[in-house]
């Protein structure tokens, strides 16, 4: 018989959270011009967190005042000085990575032993990693005395709180510019925990500002006239919406929006590190990510091999408390997002694919979704070709390399793709022809802040991380 | 003396390695730059434009897949049947733009020279866009630039031929296939630059030649669902509708070169090959 697992939660006494928090602007909380606040719950047990300031206009005005002011003496900065900060911020993070963790985990409902050991440790990588850079930018390839843009405003989502602030962040202040982030409307803690980091690296005022609020918060931002900057996180459709407002400005954009990632397991694949590789690639973070492989192309001679090992490793999943050490699968990130996974799901049935999932307890109250999985999945149904952004893997199947390839294309998106085979030259056959930013071989969802990331068509254009993820944020 | 009649050129479209007449049935005269007459230029449809389009994706699997070294070749290949018809487009360039023969030749062989220097990017762009990414981990990991797909070209208005390949060349040179919209006044450098390209060893439907109204065929490019990018210069100096074209263009999320300033005669810099490249990134473990 197997022992069951006692509850091993990590303690929340590490994080103090206020019961409410203003905007960070020009170095100063202060609350929202029109006094409009809301409130951020737990996900697990919607436990109300604290409350945050909604940002108007006239706040998003005086932000952007602020960071406009500062990037006079921060782009003039010897890149030396500036890379300091940068480096001192990596050190603070270092240092209070247990407190931040317990901190991203409560408000994002992700599992803690993925916010400790997975998002903290990138997080502080990304700024050691363009603090580096900072002195170097003309060694770069990208001309030989290349200039910061100026303002940067940048939008966020929930999925990675304080992992997307660094990849904004970071490169951004590197180069000299100054930023205005709105993080997203549930999950605004960390980044407001980050503006506290900010102070204590004695970054100049107004360097980096923190506006919580919901959309139209970020919509104010992207259209504010003096943002020279535009850099987005999210859902292709607000991305689409955002290009459409910049069209015709002088502002700079990139985008890294949706994806609906194929992970290929060809016959010759080595079928236990395929099945941890399929999980990983979609229970990561409850399928809350952009690169997620949400569609198994598996070859039909191993299909159900391989259908067999992945129900059994998915039956021994831990879904729970997103503080217990040995929960694998957290809670989905709100209300909201939970109704559209299950909409989508049942969708999924009502176009005939099979669903199964395994026997799993979810808690009263919080919002769950057990990892789930469908089979019979036509490319024409919604699962195959929607991004669910939960944990929801549709499985399809082909017969040859072509088919495959044909099929993993088969979508406006092409954010990240996954390969399974033992056979070299096939597996950089197949990387060659995948329209897509990210190929992991072997592998899934791996990060690292020197190796460029970012979308095929529709998953949006510009690279984060690596040298290429400098060009975002100077005039070249 | 000669009593000869001279024989007039029909000009026609280039599209997937043929050249046919607009669909419309459609011509607009084109004149010298005092406003002489020099010939019927075909007045390209929305129809037109989309059938360009199918081809330069038919075209894109092949010209992408083909090795670098292949594409230099054929850019190459390119500025030496250019060469040998120097005559012909120094004429051309010099009733077009109303310059001397000799300023003509200048943009002429500054063109047939551009082709060159594109030619002999193919092979070394990648090495100088991508790279190993030395990442925290047992991984090899590599980025690579890739093309990015069928590009939709506006081409200057001004610089009918020096400029027409400044923008053609660097979107070719790494694997992307072209829909190019001559310059609306003066068409027929790039009418006979598809005669060209036919003899130079270019595969069909990599470079399509439109001619006729910008504004007409810019409008349903722009909002077209198998266009990865578009370059707007040649609305440059319209705000109003480079506007227009992007906002139409973030349907899709295509790639857009902003019109701007731009000195044709200049060292272009690698500015126009990068906008239409992505990067792959390619991981995998290390271990034995």
């Amino acid at each position: 018989m197997a022992f069951e697992y006692a509850p091993a939660p990590e303690s929340r006494a590490v994080v103090d959270i206020a019961p409410s928090y203003g905007l960070f602007i020009d170095g100063e909380f202060a609350d929202a011009a029109d006094g409009k606040v809301f409130k951020t719950v737990s996900p697990a047990n919607e436990e109300v967190l604290s409350e945050v300031a909604q940002a108007g206009a006239a706040d998003v005005e005086r932000a952007v005042k602020a960071a406009r002011k500062a990037f006079e003496k921060w782009s003039a900065l010897p890149g030396a000085e500036r890379a300091k900060y940068l480096f001192r911020i990596a050190r603070l993070i270092q240092e209070r990575s247990r407190e931040l963790a317990v901190l991203e985990s409560l408000d994002n409902g992700k599992p803690i032993k993925e916010s400790r050991d997975s998002d903290l440790p990138l997080v502080a990588a990304h700024f050691f990693y363009y603090a580096g850079w900072a002195d170097k930018l003309g060694h770069a390839g990208l001309g030989t005395d290349p200039k910061p843009l100026g303002v940067a405003g940048q939008v966020i989502p929930w999925n990675f709180p304080l992992l997307m602030l660094a990849w904004k962040i970071a490169p951004a202040l590197a180069c000299g510019n100054t930023v205005v982030l709105k993080p997203a409307e549930t999950t605004p803690l960390s980044a407001l925990f980050f503006a506290d980091i900010c102070r204590q690296a004695g970054l100049p005022r107004g360097v980096v500002n923190i506006l919580t609020g919901d959309g139209s918060t970020g919509a104010e931002l992207v259209a504010h006239p003096d943002v020279d900057k535009v850099a987005f996180t999210g859902s292709t459709e607000v991305g689409k919406a955002i290009a459409r407002t910049v069209a015709g400005t002088d502002k700079k954009l990139t985008l890294e929006l949706g994806g609906k990632a194929a992970n290929i397991v060809f016959d010759d694949a080595p079928l236990d590190q395929a099945v941890e590789g399929i999980v990983n690639g979609i229970f990561f973070n409850q399928g809350h990510v952009c690169c997620a492989g949400s569609r198994l192309l598996v070859q039909e001679s191993v299909q159900d091999e391989l259908l067999d090992a992945l129900k059994r490793r998915m039956a021994s999943l831990r879904v729970g408390d997103p503080l217990d050490k040995n929960t694998d699968i957290g809670a989905i990130n709100s209300a909201e997002q939970l109704a559209r996974i299950k909409a989508l799901a049942d969708a999924g049935e009502a176009e005939g694919a099979e669903r199964w999932a395994p026997a799993c307890e979810l808690p009263g109250e919080g919002y769950w979704f057990a990892p789930t999985l469908f089979t019979g999945v036509t490319q024409a149904h919604r699962i195959a070709r929607e991004e669910i952004f939960g944990p929801v893997l549709s499985v399809l199947t082909f017969r040859t390399p072509e088919e495959a390839v044909a099929k993993a294309n088969n979508t406006p998106y092409g954010l990240s793709a996954g390969i399974w085979t033992e056979k070299g030259s096939r597996s950089l056959w197949t990387a060659g022809k995948l329209r897509a930013g990210v190929v992991w071989s072997n592998t899934f969802n791996k990060f690292d802040p020197a190796s460029p990331f970012g979308g095929y068509k529709e998953s949006g254009f510009g690279r984060e991380g690596g040298r290429h993820g400098l060009e975002a944020y100077l005039n070249v | 003396m000669s009593d000869r009649l001279s024989v007039f050129k029909t000009y026609k479209l280039y599209v997937g390695g043929k050249f046919p007449r607009s669909e419309s049935g459609r011509v607009y005269e084109v004149t010298d730059a005092k406003g002489k007459w020099l010939a019927n230029a075909p007045l390209s449809s929305r129809k037109d434009a989309r059938d360009a389009v199918v081809a330069a994706r038919k075209a894109f699997g092949g010209w992408s897949g083909a090795t670098a070294y292949n594409r230099g070749q054929i850019l190459y290949r390119i500025a030496e049947m250019l060469e040998g018809r120097r005559e012909q487009f120094v004429s051309e360039v010099a009733d077009a733009e109303g310059l001397s023969k000799s300023k003509a030749a200048a943009q002429v062989d500054a063109a047939i020279d551009r082709w060159v220097w594109y030619a002999g990017w193919s092979d070394k762009i990648a090495q100088v866009a991508g790279g190993a990414n030395p990442v925290a981990g047992p991984f090899f990991n590599l980025s690579t630039p890739e093309p990015t797909g069928v590009v939709a070209v506006l081409a200057p208005q001004e610089s009918s031929f020096l400029g027409l390949v400044s923008v053609i060349a660097p979107a070719i040179v790494t694997g992307n296939t072209v829909v190019v919209v001559a310059s609306e006044k003066a068409p027929l450098p790039a009418l006979s630059l598809g005669e060209v390209l036919a003899t130079s060893d270019l595969p069909g439907g990599v470079v399509n030649v439109l001619s006729g109204r910008t504004a007409e065929i810019a409008g349903p490019l722009a909002a077209h669902q198998d266009v990865n990018a578009i370059d707007l210069a040649g609305v440059a100096g319209d705000r109003e509708e480079a506007t227009a074209l992007e906002t139409a263009a973030a349907d899709n999320l295509k790639r857009v070169h902003r019109p701007q300033a731009v000195d044709w005669t200049a060292d272009p810099g690698t500015d126009r090959m990068l906008a239409y490249l992505e990067t792959k990134t390619v991981w995998h473990p290390m271990g034995v």
